[in-house]
């Protein structure tokens, strides 16, 4: 492997050809500040368009300072980070972003999380030089049921048009407009509800301002928990667990499920009941589903469609609805278990806990921003009233148990609430990529070869590429499933499909890096890898320690369907846990 | 065979003067007198004299006729063409002896000029390639595909010491071969047509008067890099030069000079034509490959060139027009007479469009190395009105201002850095004592806020924030803090800019602080502008002697800065008044007076 020695700071080092002056120094232990640079290793995408010029070096002798993020190292070269120069060009750079910016950090939603004021800080910049009654770009405010735009905060850094582009292939976002007054907008200026946005919030999880922010529900919760005249039913998301503990201090990966049980029956929720109860019921119906087409397939049935398209991704059934209107009956008709908890829950729960429906409120906390725009489609409302009435992020968590005073590192571990928070480990790997149909294979196989699976973990499932495939035998018959994580990767799948290329069986998309646990609303982790690996490994961990870990073993899912619906695919399943999808005229 | 040839002008200049009637009416005439058969009227391209136009010539007498109007037609074909006796009130009156002058090369406007790369401007008809041709047209390419390899074409372009005449003066022999050494399926020519500095119409010109001499010079170039596509990229805002390159570009097809197997070789080569949108960042080459590529006219960090990684990520090389027009020349005469002229290190000629203050505005083409000096007093005819010289800013929002000290610096792209300027791509502002300096940055910064893409924070909010400072200064608000402030950030911005534009959008603003300081500071400090150009700055006062008391101007006055009885002289008072300058334009008997 060719290198090259340099200099940076005066201090030498050696680096493979290729490098750039920013990861070099890296190496070398110097912190070039940066602010458009964004890295997203397990993407293979490096955002690099060198135009914040924050991270400007100089190089004695050339006529101007270089961005160190896109400049590549060459023999011999001599960099200084911090010469008067460099300082006075960064110092400046940053004032000029200030002076562009509003000025209301105190009050902002990403105040003490926002890269820009980081830069003020760590820069000391103390007053910021422009003229009375200087301009600021300001652009109409943006609101959607899951973000919020406020580009008179955008800095122009191309990291959620890249994200938007390149990674999810949905292209809602691009450049328009030019010079000062040049901003991140869609298509022909549109609102966001108007474009092609599947309300993925991968553009929030990287924007490094307060200009791509969440929808707040916070607030709408804090109420609903002081009206006496309201039953406040909550769950969780499985990939909630594995991340929450960051917003408290704890290291990523680390899994503080009993405390968050704890904080929530803290904060006053009637039920502390588990998502992952749902993601059970899910696996019951989608199961059965999965296996009906495969057997009718198998017995010849040429009108049966194949493969099945897991369905429990809102902003993938968005993409999907958006770009393949022609193959709507493909994906599993089963709800997501957000939706299929809030059904069961005003129905047959609410009757069992003697509460009217209009009177239940269910809050659901998901690493998700698409579950805000789910929870309010239309389909998934009974007489107006929705079954899922907020749906709020792993952050807004957070600053619940905040606003409520709650220690959260002292709280002593608890268990969910009976019947609702009753689930098994299968229902825990929902959150990251191959934990879907993972669950389903588990329960699938031993429906199909009516054999006891020795072995429940799946490892040719998991992982963080892309596309993955594999064939799992069915105790002769080869059953062949395709995952794929990110938009950009379920399109790739869903092309080929079309085309008619593959011979799968079942598909799992997610539209997040690494599945759920990479979701919009998980604490900002602005792109490194690392973090979500290590919450990866925490829900494996979580689903390794469960004593049951089939979705079909669960008691109190069995002990639903003996009770109320029936079996898998009744038509009491059929109207409350199923749903059926429209093709959108989008742009 | 024709005794006689009319060329007319027909460039955009001229035809905005109606000079596609003069045509008209011409061969009106010519038929009217049966002369269809003796005399043919042709329309050229640009002459270059355009202060004095539309020019009409006459060959083989070298008559020179200016500010030609259609009603002139018919005495130009009775008198001169019929009679042989010459229009002398449209001939050209040299302004110091007062005598008319026949011939162009007797004119103090073209003695010094060399018209290489406008060689064949207002000579032969730029649609039709036969004219072209006469004039030793495509032989270069002949030659070059025929009797040379790639590398010896490209060293002969080397020696001649052509650098680019775009604005950065990069030696174009040397971009050749970079771009030449790049191994790829598929290499592109690219001709940068989109001149976007306002003023500047020298690629307009070679475009409408002479669309071949691209053509083959792109071909050239396509032999020698191994590129067999050329794209010339030519802002929409041109369309007669849209139109003359089609038509060249089909007659050049039509005559095998392009497209497959040209002139029987193995050589094969085809162009086409591609439209910017009105953006003057996209005269940046890698914005410009962007544009093409259908993406959002943006640059992008270099390294890596375009001659590696150019357009649609092949080996790309990307020339100015005015650099290609020169292309056939150095083949034609060779490198040695080409490094014969100009400088040691700017060899050639540069076109550069004359405007402003000056008498002879106009398209001239001289010697590298030729003085400031000769270029305003001898070929531009001095300062219009006997006003004083102040500065002439060469290359557009990118350049600098030269002033009286720098009269005698012989023109070169290096002087001219030195100098605090650059040459650009020939743009050449005269400016005299009624300009005010302060005003003239604050109107490129204008343009350059308006052209920024936006990209980068340098230039987005920099140039923005450089152009309210000196907006405040105009207005006079501003204060010696703001100065300061004023020349770090230009420093910053061309430090810190992601591509030319930026890097060089301080330049007005730092040749300005440098030359004329004392404006600024009149500005700033005494809060007045003394070239009366910044409305906000101007006093107005009441000439008491004059005032005859009639109260117009009271009655006018919108913040009632005015006090006066009837009859008696009137009063201004400063503290109120807000510069508007109504009482001024209401005054009958000129008893205000503007400072």
């Amino acid at each position: 492997m060719e290198t090259v020695k340099l200099t940076i700071d005066n201090k030498h080092i050696e680096v493979p050809k290729g490098t750039t002056i920013l990861q070099a120094a890296k190496q070398a232990g110097i912190n070039i500040p940066t602010l458009c640079y964004m890295n997203l290793p397990h993407l293979d995408q490096e955002h690099k368009p060198g135009s914040c010029r924050v991270c400007v070096v100089e190089i004695p002798g050339r006529r101007t300072l270089v961005p160190a993020c896109a400049t590549k190292c060459t023999e011999g070269m001599e960099v200084l980070s911090h010469s008067l120069r460099a300082i006075n060009a960064r110092r400046t750079v940053v004032e000029l972003l200030l002076s562009d910016h509003p000025k209301d950090c105190l009050v902002c939603p990403s105040s003490g999380n926002c890269e820009l004021q980081k830069l003020s800080i760590t820069m000391g910049i103390r007053e910021i030089n422009s003229v009375e009654n200087a301009a600021i770009s300001t652009y109409r405010k943006d609101a959607s049921p899951s973000l919020l735009r406020n580009m008179d905060k955008c800095v122009m850094c191309r990291s959620c048009e890249t994200v938007c582009n390149e990674i999810q292939t949905v292209g809602a976002l691009s450049a328009v407009n030019r010079g000062f007054m040049a901003v991140v907008a869609p298509a022909f200026e549109q609102d966001l509800t108007d474009s092609p946005c599947t309300f993925c919030g991968q553009c929030v999880a990287v924007c490094p301002t307060g200009a791509l922010t969440a929808v707040d529900n916070t607030f709408h919760v804090i109420r609903a928990l002081a009206d006496p005249t309201k039953y406040v039913v909550v769950q969780t998301a499985p990939a909630v667990r594995a991340a929450l503990g960051e917003e408290f201090g704890y290291q990523p990966g680390t899994l503080v499920t009993g405390k968050m049980v704890a904080a929530l029956r803290a904060l006053g929720f009637n039920k502390v009941f588990d998502t992952d109860f749902a993601a059970d019921l899910t696996i019951m119906e989608e199961g059965t589903e999965l296996l009906d087409r495969i057997t009718r397939h198998l017995n010849g049935d040429k009108s049966v469609h194949l493969p099945i398209l897991t369905s429990c991704c809102p902003a993938w059934v968005n993409f999907f609805e958006t770009n393949y209107p022609d193959m709507l009956d493909v994906p599993s008709t089963a709800r997501s278990p957000q939706q299929m908890f809030g059904s069961i829950a005003k129905t047959h729960m609410a009757n069992k806990l003697g509460v009217k429906r209009e009177n239940m409120v269910v809050v659901s906390v998901m690493p998700c921003l698409a579950k805000k725009y789910e929870c309010q489609r239309e389909e998934f409302k009974v007489d107006g009233n929705p079954d899922v009435d907020y749906a709020i992020t792993t952050r807004e968590l957070a600053h619940l148990i905040k606003i409520g005073n709650i220690d959260f590192k002292s709280l002593k571990d608890e268990d969910y609430d009976r019947p609702m928070g009753e689930s098994t480990g299968a229902s825990v790997i929902f959150g990251v990529t191959g934990g879907v149909i993972e669950a389903a294979i588990r329960t699938a196989y031993e429906v199909f070869t009516g054999k006891k699976l020795e072995k429940v973990e799946f490892h040719e499932l998991r992982g963080m590429e892309g596309i993955r495939t594999a064939t799992i035998n069915f105790d002769g018959t080869d059953i062949h499933i395709g995952i794929a994580h990110t938009l950009g990767n379920a399109r790739k799948l869903l092309d080929g499909i079309r085309k008619g290329m593959y011979n799968f069986h079942a598909i799992e998309i997610m539209a997040c890096p690494g599945g759920c646990i990479g979701g919009g609303g998980q604490p900002l982790h602005r792109g490194t890898d690392i973090v979500l690996k290590a919450r990866m490994e925490a829900i494996y961990k979580e689903d390794f320690n469960k004593p049951i870990r089939k979705s079909h073993e669960n008691p109190e899912i069995i002990k639903l369907y003996e009770e109320f619906l029936g079996k898998p695919l009744s038509e009491k399943s059929h109207k409350l846990l199923h749903t059926h999808y429209f093709s959108h005229p989008k742009q | 065979m024709y005794k006689m040839q009319l060329l007319v002008c027909g460039g955009t200049g001229c035809r905005a003067s109606a000079s596609a009637k003069i045509v008209e009416k011409l061969n009106e005439s010519l038929k009217a007198h049966g002369l269809t058969k003796d005399a043919q009227v042709v329309t050229t391209g640009c002459f270059g004299f355009c202060e004095k136009g539309p020019i009409v010539k006459v060959i083989p007498d070298n008559t020179f006729y200016t500010q030609v109007r259609p009603e002139d037609a018919e005495e130009i074909i009775a008198e001169h063409i019929l009679k042989g006796r010459k229009v002398t009130r449209l001939l050209y009156e040299n302004p110091e002896t007062q005598k008319h002058v026949t011939d162009s090369k007797h004119m103090g406007f073209y003695q010094k000029q060399m018209r290489i790369a406008l060689r064949n401007c207002g000579f032969i008809d730029p649609e039709n390639i036969d004219e072209y041709i006469a004039r030793d047209g495509y032989s270069a390419l002949a030659q070059v595909v025929s009797d040379l390899t790639p590398q010896q074409a490209i060293d002969m372009v080397k020696q001649s010491g052509l650098r680019g005449r775009g604005g950065a003066g990069f030696p174009t022999g040397l971009k050749w071969e970079i771009t030449s050494k790049f191994t790829s399926n598929q290499k592109y020519v690219v001709c940068n047509a989109d001149e976007g500095d306002p003023g500047a119409f020298m690629d307009r010109s070679i475009l409408e008067g002479d669309p071949n001499s691209i053509i083959e010079a792109m071909a050239i170039c396509g032999y020698c890099i191994g590129a067999s596509k050329g794209l010339v990229y030519i802002r929409a805002e041109y369309p007669l030069a849209i139109k003359r390159l089609r038509i060249a570009i089909q007659q050049a097809r039509d005559y095998g000079l392009l497209g497959e197997n040209i002139l029987g070789t193995d050589f094969s080569f085809d162009m086409e034509l591609r439209y910017g949108a009105g953006a003057f960042v996209c005269g940046e080459e890698t914005a410009l490959l962007a544009s093409m590529e259908g993406k959002r006219g943006e640059p992008r960090v270099k390294p890596p060139f375009p001659a590696e990684d150019g357009y649609q990520h092949k080996p790309t090389n990307v020339n100015n027009v005015e650099t290609f027009a020169n292309v056939p020349v150095i083949f034609l005469k060779g490198p040695e007479w080409f490094s014969s002229i100009g400088t040691e290190k700017s060899k050639g000629t540069k076109v550069f469009a004359l405007a402003g203050k000056i008498n002879n505005v106009g398209l001239i083409e001289v010697p590298m190395g030729i003085t400031l000096r000769e270029i305003i007093y001898e070929i531009g005819g001095g300062i219009k009105n006997g006003k004083k010289f102040k500065a002439v800013q060469t290359g557009g929002p990118s350049g600098g201002c030269l002033t009286e000290k720098h009269l005698d610096t012989p023109i070169d792209f290096d002087s001219l850095i030195a100098a605090g300027s650059m040459m650009g791509s020939g743009g050449m502002i005269v400016m005299d004592e009624d300009d005010c300096m302060v005003s003239i940055a604050k109107f490129y910064l204008e343009f350059i806020v308006e052209e920024s893409c936006g990209k980068c924070t340098p230039c987005r909010v920099g140039n923005k924030r450089m152009l309210e400072i000196l907006e405040k200064i105009c207005q006079g608000k501003g204060s010696m803090e703001d100065l300061d402030h004023l020349r770090n950030l230009a420093n910053v911005i061309k430090d810190t800019a992601l591509c030319g534009l930026g890097q060089t959008s301080p330049n007005p603003v730092l040749s300005t602080l440098d030359n004329f300081y004392d404006e600024y500071v009149a500005h700033v400090k005494d809060k007045r502008c003394y070239a009366k150009k910044c409305k906000a700055l101007a006093h107005y006062t009441i000439i008491p002697e004059v005032c005859t008391g009639c109260t117009v101007c009271a009655r006018n006055c919108p913040v009632g800065a005015i006090t006066g009885e009837r009859r008696q002289p009137h009063f201004i008072n400063q503290d109120i008044c807000i510069h508007c300058g109504v009482c001024y334009t209401k005054c009958k008997f000129n008893a205000i007076l503007v400072q």
